[in-house]
């Protein structure tokens, strides 16, 4: 039987506040263990909290840049469960009132664009950090990390593919970014993401039973975790046998998901409203005032790239996938303005070279301004492209300018019409087989003599000059 | 009087919030439990004769909305400090007995 994957993300965001959610603690990453704590975020009897304007501010931000309805009351409330990391014993969120409800955010998928439906996004506060000894039974809270801003953004289950669920992310990631709310780093945890998956066969509509998976820290782990449960679900389906609904670690080291039995009968939270906390309430001025606030998204921008740099639909999506990257595009056509060949160059040779450094454009030595000199020199015929493209090879690992490198190296483009002419005379007095060829009809030779020609000058004599002249000859 | 009631709150379903508030009954406070919660669950019951129809649903009892606070950093508390409660520390953190 054929199965489908129907699957669903949670995710995380911490936001990029300067202080705490419910409490005037620094969010800096990277402080020593405990040293960011008050009595609020301690928990400590007879503390109140109070709520973070910019929290509010900058969940409606993502609330708006995904389609969502905001609330025109929301509250918090008490998720009640005891763990070492919460001091409270209970972690403030939001349960039936959240901040949003109800958006969507459009993905690519093989399937043609995809719109994915965003159940809701609620504000909380985020856990502190425990570290398990390595030779005691015990373990060492840190709550530095207690009462840092998070967002959790819950899809519907309409992703149906891991690569769905990756491209569905990087959505996200780039429009917590383009937003300035979130650092969307997986790796380091302020950007997180659980998953539910079931499967169900092909063309029915009843859901199956769902796993959750969690631990997956990087959008290739998110992947590969999405894969081995597809696969060990439908083995277990094939079988007969029945999916147990529990949540699953991934296990980056032994490439699996492993059960977390016997944590979960604690899945009783008995949320209710905070009562320390009251209600948010949101009016249309508030709304249209961030609405106004918003800098240009993915979508828009990709919609004017193509639009205005008439550019293809991919070159736009992938220019547009990290707002840097779209604005050294732009910086670069804005010295050259063929955008089409500034498009060109980014995709082919200056993120072929960071894709293989692992770099971001961020960390890039030519400047967009450098680059768009580069195509300047090759529009005016003063260097080949084939040349510019060792030049820029250059370029990328030194950091120098174009024309530096080209005078040192003395690659500037033959356009001596004698030169050429004696290099061409040369080249026929050395073949007079093949000019005996070419002139009985084997034209197809033709392109041997500018091959000859090319050869003796490193590539460096005009082409259109040794077409014309050696037509001539001819 | 709770005999004569139908049962709101059964003795199981206290044992579960017992357990997830790591509460450990007593037969005796497991049954006193179970009577005086569905005492109270009962007075629910005198309160839904209110008719509430035209009042709309609140958390609270205090008409107060939109409290924020500025996002500046204040300054924490002294680790010293924050550690002073702490039945066990290493003077940097916390320590409790390892879970999982
Ligand atoms: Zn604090």
């Amino acid at each position: 039987m054929e199965y489908e994957p129907i699957i669903g993300l949670e995710v995380h965001a911490q936001l990029l506040t300067r202080s705490k959610i419910f409490c005037g603690c620094s969010t800096t990453f990277g402080a020593l263990p405990n040293t960011h704590t008050c009595p609020v975020c301690l928990g400590m009897p007879g503390s109140l909290p109070v709520l973070n304007e910019n929290v509010v501010e900058f969940t409606i931000r993502m609330a708006l840049a995904t389609h969502c309805q905001i609330a025109a009351i929301s509250q918090f409330a008490r998720k009640n469960y005891f763990y070492p990391d919460l001091p409270k014993g209970y972690q403030i969120s939001q349960y039936e009132l959240p901040l949003a409800e109800k958006g969507w955010v459009e993905i690519e998928t093989q399937r043609g664009p995809q719109r994915i439906r965003i159940n809701r996004i609620h504000m909380e506060e985020d856990a502190g950090k425990l570290i398990h000894d390595e030779f005691q039974p015990v373990s060492h809270v840190d709550f530095n990390r207690t009462g840092v801003p998070l967002i959790e953004i819950v899809s519907e289950p309409d992703l149906r593919t891991p690569e769905d669920a990756a491209s569905y992310l990087k959505m996200l990631r780039e429009t917590l970014r383009y937003l300035e709310i979130c650092d969307g780093n997986m790796e380091e945890g302020s950007m997180r993401c659980d998953a539910n998956i079931s499967l169900r066969p092909v063309g029915t509509e009843r859901l199956g039973t769902k796993t959750e998976l969690k631990n997956m820290n990087s959008f290739r782990n998110v992947q590969r975790a999405l894969e081995f449960e597809i696969r060990r679900q439908r083995a277990l389906l094939e079988k007969g046998e029945t999916i147990i609904q529990e949540t699953r670690l991934w296990d980056t080291g032994r490439n699996t998901t492993v059960s977390m039995r016997g944590k979960e009968e604690a899945h009783d939270y008995r949320y209710f409203p905070d009562p320390d906390l009251v209600a948010i309430v949101i009016d249309e001025q508030w709304i249209e005032r961030v609405r106004g606030s918003l800098p240009e998204l993915p979508d828009a921008k990709r919609e004017r790239f193509m639009r205005d740099y008439e550019l293809p639909p991919y070159d736009a999506q992938v220019l547009t996938s990290s707002k840097a990257l779209a604005d050294y595009f732009e910086a670069a056509v804005q010295r050259f303005a063929q955008p089409k060949l500034v498009s060109n160059w980014i995709m082919s040779e200056l993120l072929r070279e960071l894709k293989k450094d692992e770099k971001d454009i961020e960390g890039c030595q030519v400047t967009p301004q450098q680059l768009a000199e580069l195509l300047e020199l090759i529009d005016k015929d003063i260097i080949s492209g084939k040349i510019a493209k060792s030049v820029f090879q250059e370029m990328y690992t030194t950091g120098r300018s174009a024309a530096g490198i080209i005078d040192d190296q003395g690659l500037k483009q033959v356009k001596d019409e004698s030169a050429i002419e004696s290099v061409i005379d040369e080249v026929l007095a050395e073949n007079n087989k093949e000019v005996e060829l070419f002139r009985g009809g084997k034209e197809k030779l033709f392109g041997f003599f500018v091959g000859q020609v090319m050869k003796k000058t490193k590539g460096k004599a005009n082409p259109k000059l040794v077409n014309e002249i050696l037509r001539k000859k001819l | 009087m709770s005999a004569i009631m139908r049962e709101k709150i059964t003795r199981s379903e206290i044992r579960h919030v017992a357990k997830l508030a790591r509460l450990e009954l007593q037969e005796e406070e497991e049954r006193l439990m179970t009577d005086q919660m569905n005492n109270i669950l009962s007075y629910m019951d005198k309160l839904n004769e209110l008719d509430t129809s035209a009042v709309a649903p609140t958390t609270h009892a205090i008409r107060l909305q939109n409290v924020f606070r500025k996002d500046q950093v204040e300054p924490s508390l002294e680790r010293e400090e924050v550690l002073a409660n702490a039945p066990q520390s290493d003077g940097a953190s916390f320590v409790v007995p390892k879970v999982f």
